[in-house]
C-alpha cells in the first residue's frame, strides 16, 4: 500500500486527508464545496478514483458529486454533453439530484405515507441523502439512503436513481422520525452474496434483503427499547444508529443503538446484547478492525440528551472478545474537559496493517491511531463539525 | 422574444461554473415559469436547487425579486415587470435569510 486517503464531511463542506502508509504526516486538501454540508464521501472499492459525495444544504437542497481523479476535480454526473437537456415535451429532464419515490403501480410502493410525530400519516417527503455506498465491484453501481427514509441505486456513475421501493413495504406505515429526522443511515453489502443487502433506520431499525432489493424484511428481534417504545420489543420503531460487519463473517453483524451495543449472529434474525462494561452504552458509531473479524471499536457518550464523552474524556472503545469486555482507548485523545460529539458515520477503519482506525468529532478534529487504537494523533483539529469519515488504503 | 437578465446567488453561480450574471433569450411570455425553464435547460446542473424537479414549486428558502419587489409568491405564470422583460432591470434569485 502507498498510502491513505481520507474523506471527511463536514457541516460546511469535504476534506481530503492524505498519508503515507506510515499514517503521521498528512496533508489537509479542501475544502470542496464550502458552505455546504457534506454528509457523506466514499470511495468505490473497485476503483479508488472513483468518489461520490452527498452535497445538500437547507437552501438549495440536494446535489450528487462525483471525482474520477480521487477528489482532486469534481463534478455533478448529469446530462453528458451533447445529449438534449430536455425531454420529448420540452421540459428539462432530471439530472443526478433527483430522488423521487417510485410510487407507480407497476414496480413501487403505493403505500406513501409513514407515521408522523402527532401519530397520522404523512407522506413521503424527500430531503436529503445522509449515506452513499458504492458497489464493491462497479464504480457505476452506488447505492443512497435518503431521509425520508428509503434506498436508492444508479447505475449509471451517479447520473440517474431509482427507489427499490419494496423496502417501504416493511411495514414502512410504522416508521416514524426520530429529532434527527426518518434517515436511512446505513447501508451494508455483502462481498459474498451480491443479493443480501443490510440497511439501518433512524428511526425503524435493520432490515434485510435475500434478493438485491426487491423485497425487504425486518430483522430486530432481541432488541429492546424501554424508554422509547411503548412496546419494546416491537418489530419496527428502533432507534438503530449504526452497524457494522467484517467482510469475512457475512453473517455477523454488530449495532449501536440509540441505547444498548447489541450483537446478531444469524444475519440479524436476533440480537443480543453486548454493552458489557462499557461506561455507557449510548453512542452513534460502530466499527470493526479490518483484520480481526471479533475485535469491534464504539464511542460510548453519556446520554441520549448529553451528547458528550462521559466525564469529558474522548475514549473510543475496543473490545477484542465481540463484545461485553472491553477498553478505553486514550493514548492521545483528550481526557479531560471534551465535550464533542462522534456522530453515526464519523469513525473508519482502513485495510493496512496495523489496522488503522479515524473518528471525527462534532468539534472540528480528525484523529488517527495507525496501531489499531492503541495511540492516537491529531491528523487536524480545526475543521468544521465533522458528519462523516471514511478512509481508503491506496494501492 | 426578450432577454431576461438573472443574478443567481453565489453558490448557485459555483454550481453552474459562471462569474456575473446570466442572460437568458426567452420567446413568449417572460414569466418565473419561463426563466426558470431557460436557465435549467442552459445550467442542467442548477435543476432541483431553485424549484423541486417534480412539482416545480419554489424551495422555501429561495426568493425572487425584481423592480424592489418580492415576486415569491406571485404565480409562477405571472408576467414579469417590464423593466425585467426589457432587460432594464435584473430578475433576482435568492436565498432566504437565515436568522441567528
Amino acid at each position: 500500500m502507498s498510502g491513505v486517503r481520507v474523506l471527511v464531511g463536514t457541516r460546511k463542506g469535504a476534506f481530503v486527508l492524505t498519508s503515507d502508509g506510515a499514517r503521521k504526516q498528512w496533508d489537509i486538501h479542501g475544502p470542496f464545496f464550502g458552505g455546504w454540508e457534506l454528509y457523506h464521501v466514499k470511495g468505490s472499492p473497485a476503483d479508488p478514483n472513483r468518489l461520490y459525495a452527498s452535497q445538500s444544504s437547507s437552501w438549495f437542497g440536494q446535489i450528487i458529486q462525483r471525482s474520477d481523479d480521487g477528489g482532486k476535480t469534481w463534478f455533478q454526473p448529469g446530462t453528458p454533453p451533447g445529449e438534449p437537456t430536455t425531454a420529448p415535451d420540452g421540459t428539462p429532464q432530471g439530472e443526478s439530484n433527483k430522488f423521487v419515490y417510485d410510487s407507480s403501480s407497476e414496480t413501487g410502493q403505493p403505500l406513501t405515507t409513514h407515521q408522523w410525530y402527532d401519530g397520522t400519516q404523512h407522506p413521503w417527503e424527500f430531503k436529503r441523502v445522509w449515506h452513499l455506498e458504492p458497489s464493491l465491484t462497479d464504480p457505476d453501481t452506488i447505492y443512497a439512503g435518503v431521509e425520508d427514509a428509503a434506498i436508492f441505486r444508479s447505475t449509471d456513475g451517479g447520473q440517474t436513481w431509482q427507489e427499490l421501493p419494496g423496502l417501504r413495504s416493511a411495514k414502512g406505515h410504522l416508521w416514524q422520525p426520530g429529532a434527527g429526522g426518518m434517515c436511512l443511515h446505513t447501508i451494508l453489502l455483502d462481498p459474498g452474496n451480491p443479493e443480501r443487502i443490510f440497511v439501518a433506520i433512524s428511526a425503524a431499525g435493520t432490515f434485510r434483503t435475500d434478493d438485491a432489493g426487491k423485497t425487504w424484511q425486518p430483522v430486530n428481534r432481541g432488541l429492546k427499547s424501554p424508554y422509547e417504545l411503548p412496546d419494546p420489543t416491537a418489530e419496527v420503531g428502533h432507534c438503530v444508529h449504526c452497524i457494522a460487519k467484517h467482510p469475512s463473517r457475512p453473517n455477523v453483524l454488530f449495532m449501536q443503538k440509540h441505547w444498548d451495543v447489541m450483537r446478531s449472529d444469524d444475519a440479524g434474525e436476533s440480537w443480543h446484547e453486548i454493552s458489557g462494561d462499557l461506561p455507557s452504552d449510548f453512542g452513534f458509531p460502530i466499527a470493526v478492525h479490518a483484520h480481526e473479524p471479533e475485535t469491534i471499536y464504539v464511542v460510548p457518550i453519556k446520554s441520549d440528551s448529553e451528547h458528550f464523552p462521559p466525564e469529558g474524556k474522548l475514549r473510543v472503545y475496543r473490545s477484542r472478545t465481540g463484545g461485553n469486555e472491553w477498553e478505553g482507548l486514550t493514548k492521545g485523545l483528550p481526557q479531560q474537559d471534551c465535550y464533542v460529539n462522534i456522530l453515526r458515520d464519523a469513525m473508519a477503519v482502513d485495510s493496512l496493517d496495523p489496522c488503522g482506525i479515524y473518528v471525527g468529532t462534532t468539534g472540528g478534529q480528525v484523529y488517527a491511531s495507525a496501531d489499531s487504537g492503541d495511540s492516537w494523533l491529531p491528523i487536524v483539529r480545526d475543521l468544521p463539525p465533522v458528519l462523516s469519515v471514511e478512509v481508503q488504503a491506496l494501492p | 422574444m426578450n432577454t431576461i437578465r438573472v443574478i443567481l446567488p453565489a453558490h448557485l453561480r459555483t454550481l453552474a461554473r459562471i462569474d456575473g450574471e446570466v442572460k437568458l433569450e426567452i420567446e413568449g411570455p417572460a414569466t418565473p415559469h419561463a426563466v426558470l425553464n431557460a436557465l435549467e435547460i442552459r445550467y442542467p446542473m442548477l435543476r432541483g436547487t431553485i424549484r423541486d424537479q417534480v412539482t416545480r414549486q419554489r424551495r422555501p428558502f429561495i426568493r425572487f425579486f425584481g423592480c424592489g419587489q418580492d415576486l415569491s409568491h406571485e404565480p409562477p405564470d405571472t408576467p414579469l415587470p417590464e423593466a425585467i422583460t426589457t432587460g432594464e432591470e435584473p430578475f433576482l434569485i435568492v436565498g432566504a435569510m437565515a436568522g441567528g
